[in-house]
This record gives structure tokens, C-alpha cells and sequence, in this order.
């Protein structure tokens, strides 16, 4: 059944999708949204170096994100805003990344495959990877799970605990990284972002814990992959643009169930 | 008072020898040495700057000495109440959960300690459709769920009326009491706090005073700092001008 490229391609939106519901709930809980979109943005410098290299795009877009994130978490408190520094770093990043891609001599770089994801090209290798690497990133967090929910609470309620916030930043730093990685052939750098954060605010409505909300997080951002390739194959659009859309939708009518339902 | 205990029950809770911290080149605190013996109500009060809540931090382990120690009794359990809890509004999170931050306890421990606490809401409520009393000692509740020695609170009752933070202080006693846990904690309410506290430390960058309340509040140096009452924030003012022993000089 893996022959079929529909197939690898729902089975690739939904590893994706599981991974980076789980994931963008803390994003949200933390306010790391821009951070998210910044990692996401510096991984299309680490594809031009993988292509440039003759690299795994996986591994070069990895490797890009985790030093983005460290370099971001180093800089941080000294003398320029958050958003102010990741804004720089991000669109710098991004700005070299498509510059780099231009030096490549001899290959015909299609990157927006790479901006917006081109999911039907996704082999049985890219599968294996996006499925290991998704699993990774959801058993880190369940493994952190209590960890990461006190480091996300307060930093000092964390310290009496014997928990080190910083050591929960960085596991949260290393999942995105995995998660972009992952995710840039599925759905694109652009639009990571949108994959994280939108499954966990349109299951905010109805989680009464942290647990719910992933839950529903999870069940969101995997509808939104198959009702979206669903979609994409029907309406013939591009599939990555076309999940989000769905996952905005059930945002918009999460929301207004929720409103409907307290009236 | 509760109970004497025996053996290494009896030890100091925490001591700290000759403590500095620093941030970014400014001297918070400077030879600090206090010692929290085991069943004893402290409360650190000094003006704004004056490094209470550093202090605090350092003791619960949030903040490294750049020089001198602390001394935690071996297997030391330390519950803590923060100043204030920001919870994002995109968290959920009922009060029975939260009871279960970091290690989950059973239904009958997570009410134990809210009766503790002196608080009973729902335990499916969301924290944050809490009153700020409640919010507090739920707070509270959770700090006691892992039976501390030493319990520690940071301004706990900022934001809580007077007779709020005064009935808050009592529940502290009679937590104290009941346990038998060394109390250390931060306020700015001083003449709500003094009454509960069995010693008073008062702090500026450094140690002014420290004793029994009545000692302290007629002690010259916290009268410098706080006046006798209700001059205190005029003597607040004066203190930069005529106080002798060393400062920072942002104070």
C-alpha cells in the first residue's frame, strides 16, 4: 500500500500533523509562535547547504534549526526585544538560504517544494524519516510531559521542584528543530507555523487540562491532514496550502461552536 | 509551638554562610548569613530592591551565590508558594491537575491539603475562574502536598485585600502548627505579618536586624527603613540620606 503516492501522503500529513499539535500547545501556552516561525524560516538556509553539500535535507535543515534556536536562546536578554532578534535572524536566514540556493550549480531547485512542502513527492524513505522523527518529538514530550508543564507555569514553582526551565527551553528547542525538519517537505517552511499553532487554539474551547486540549490538538491536526488531502485530490490544489486551510476552518468553527454553546 | 523533635529534626533547616549575588555588576546581596530553624515562622521585610525575593530564590534553589553557601538540611523538602502565578489563557487547567504538578497524588491527599489550605472549591474548577484568595491557597495546597520542612512564600498575598492577607497569615500559623514546617516568607504587609512571625529579618542588600517582632520594630535600623508606622514611606525616603552602614546605591 506504501506504493501509493496517496497514501505515503496522508500517512506523512498525519505524522506531521500529530507531531506538531502536540508540540504547538506548548508553543502556545509559551508564546513561542514567532520562535517557531523564525526556526521554520532558518531551515531553508540549512536545504540550500544540504543541496549545496549533497546532504540529507533532513539533516541540514535539522542541523540549521537547532543552531537558529541556540543562537536565538543565547542572545536573548541582551539588549535587543525577542521579536526584535528572531525577526532578524529569521528573515536573514531565510534571505541567505534563497541566495544560496542560487549559487547550486547544475540543479534546477524547484524551492518552492521546499516553501510551501510537496507532499505527493514524499517517498518510502521521507516517510520512514517523518514518521521517526514524529514519534521522537511526541515521546520526548510525553516523556517531559509533567517537567515541561511546570517549566511552562513558572520558572520558580519549577526550581523548588528540582526542574531546570532552561534544560525544558532546550528539549522544546530540540523538538521544534525536528518537527521543522520534518516537516519543510511535507508542508513547507512557510507554513510549520500554521500546523502548530492552529490545531492547539482551535482545541483550546474545549480542554478543561493541559492533557484535553493536546488531545483534541492531536485529533484536529489530523483531521485537518486527511480532510485536507481529501480536498487538495478533489479540488486539485496544492495539498500543503490546502491542510491549513482546513485547519483554519475547524478553528473558525470550534470558536463559534464554543460561542454558541455558552449563549 | 509544635512539637520538639529529635536528632537531625533538630538541625537548622537552612543556613546561609556569607552570602553575595550579583546581576548584570549590581550587588543585590552582600554577607548574608540567616539560619531557619526548624518550626519557625520568618519573615524577611526590607524596602523595595533590598533583595527579599532573591533571597528567597536562593534558599529554594532558583538563584546560585556568587560567593558564600547554603546549607540545606540533608533530604530537605521545600514547598513554595510564589508571588504570583501568570497563567497564560490559553493553559486550561482545573485545580485538581494542578494539584498533580510535578507528581500526581490521590483524590484523598489533593483534598487533605485543600482543607489544609483552607480552601474548597470544586475540584474541576479552572484555575483561572478563581478568586485571588482561593487561586492562592490552592497555590498553597499544592506547596504542601510533598509534607515540606520548610515552606516558603513569596509576597503570597500581593493583590489580596488586608483582611484577606491577614486570614491568609493565620492559615500559615496554623499550617505551622499543625506540621510543624519551618515558615519563611516575604512581606510587605509588615504590621499584618509581624504579628504571625516568630522572628523578623529585616533586609536591605544585607542583614540590618533580625529578632523577635517587637525587637525588630524598635530596633533603629528597621526604624530607619520603615519609620514607626505611619510615616514609613517618608522614612523610606530619609533612609538613603542618614543611614550609616554600607548600600547599594540604588536603594
Amino acid at each position: 500500500m506504501f506504493d501509493d503516492f496517496l497514501v505515503r501522503a496522508t500517512l506523512a500529513g498525519v505524522a506531521v500533523a500529530m507531531a506538531a499539535a502536540v508540540l504547538g500547545c506548548f508553543v502556545v501556552w509559551r508564546r513561542m509562535a514567532y520562535f517557531g516561525d523564525a526556526t521554520a524560516h532558518a531551515a531553508i538556509l540549512g536545504v540550500a547547504l544540504s543541496l549545496g553539500l549533497s546532504i540529507s535535507i533532513f539533516a541540514g535543515a535539522m542541523a540549521v534549526a537547532v543552531i537558529m534556536a541556540l543562537i536565538v536562546a543565547g542572545l536573548s536578554g541582551r539588549g535587543y526585544a525577542e521579536d526584535t532578534l528572531l525577526g532578524v535572524l529569521a528573515h536573514s536566514a531565510l534571505a541567505f538560504g534563497l541566495v544560496a540556493v542560487s549559487f547550486i550549480p547544475d540543479v534546477r531547485v524547484d524551492l518552492g517544494a521546499y516553501l510551501f512542502g510537496d507532499i505527493l513527492a514524499v517517498g518510502k524513505a521521507d516517510l520512514a524519516v517523518i514518521w521517526i522523527g514524529a514519534l521522537a518529538v511526541v515521546g520526548l514530550i510525553a516523556w517531559r510531559w509533567s517537567r515541561l508543564l511546570m517549566a511552562t507555569l513558572n520558572a520558580d514553582l519549577a526550581f523548588a521542584s528540582g526542574i531546570h526551565p532552561r534544560r525544558e527551553q532546550l528539549v522544546l528547542t530540540l523538538a521544534l528543530a525536528i518537527v521543522v525538519a520534518v516537516s519543510i517537505k511535507v508542508v513547507g517552511a512557510l507554513l510549520i507555523t500554521a500546523l502548530l499553532i492552529i490545531p492547539a487554539a482551535a482545541a483550546r474551547p474545549f480542554g478543561r487540562t493541559p492533557e484535553a486540549m493536546a488531545l483534541g490538538a492531536v485529533v484536529i491536526g489530523v483531521a485537518s491532514a486527511v480532510l485536507g488531502m481529501v480536498a487538495a485530490y478533489q479540488l486539485d490544489t496544492p495539498t500543503g496550502p490546502t491542510i491549513v486551510s482546513v485547519a483554519a476552518i475547524l478553528f473558525v468553527l470550534s470558536n463559534l461552536s464554543r460561542l454558541l454553546w455558552s449563549r | 509551638m509544635p512539637p520538639l523533635r529529635k536528632g537531625i529534626l533538630m538541625q537548622p533547616l537552612v543556613q546561609t554562610h556569607d552570602i553575595a549575588v550579583g546581576f548584570g555588576g549590581r550587588q543585590v546581596l552582600s554577607h548574608v548569613a540567616i539560619t531557619i530553624n526548624p518550626g519557625e515562622i520568618v519573615t524577611i521585610v526590607g524596602p523595595n530592591g533590598s533583595g527579599k525575593s532573591t533571597l528567597l530564590r536562593l534558599i529554594a534553589g532558583a538563584v546560585k551565590p556568587d560567593h558564600g553557601q547554603v546549607v540545606r538540611r540533608p533530604g530537605l523538602r521545600i514547598g513554595y508558594v510564589p508571588q504570583k502565578l501568570q497563567l497564560d489563557p490559553t493553559l486550561p487547567m482545573t485545580v485538581r491537575r494542578f494539584l498533580d504538578l510535578p507528581r500526581r497524588c490521590d483524590d484523598a491527599t489533593a483534598l487533605a491539603a485543600l482543607e489544609e489550605a483552607g480552601v474548597s472549591p470544586a475540584a474541576d474548577r479552572q484555575m483561572s475562574d478563581l478568586s485571588g484568595g482561593q487561586f492562592q491557597r490552592v497555590l498553597l495546597a499544592r506547596a504542601l502536598l510533598n509534607q515540606p520542612d520548610l515552606l516558603i512564600l513569596d509576597e503570597a498575598t500581593q493583590g489580596l485585600d488586608q483582611p484577606g492577607s491577614a486570614a491568609f497569615y493565620q492559615r500559615i500559623e496554623a499550617v505551622r502548627d499543625k506540621l510543624g514546617c519551618g515558615v519563611l516568607m516575604v512581606s510587605h504587609e509588615l504590621h499584618v505579618v509581624m504579628s504571625a512571625s516568630d522572628r523578623v529579618i529585616c533586609l536591605n542588600g544585607h542583614v540590618c536586624c533580625e529578632g523577635t517582632p517587637d525587637v525588630v520594630s524598635s530596633a533603629p535600623e528597621y526604624r530607619e527603613l520603615f519609620g514607626t508606622g505611619t510615616g514609613g514611606a517618608l522614612a523610606l525616603y530619609r533612609h538613603e540620606h542618614d543611614h550609616a552602614h554600607h548600600h547599594n546605591p540604588e536603594d
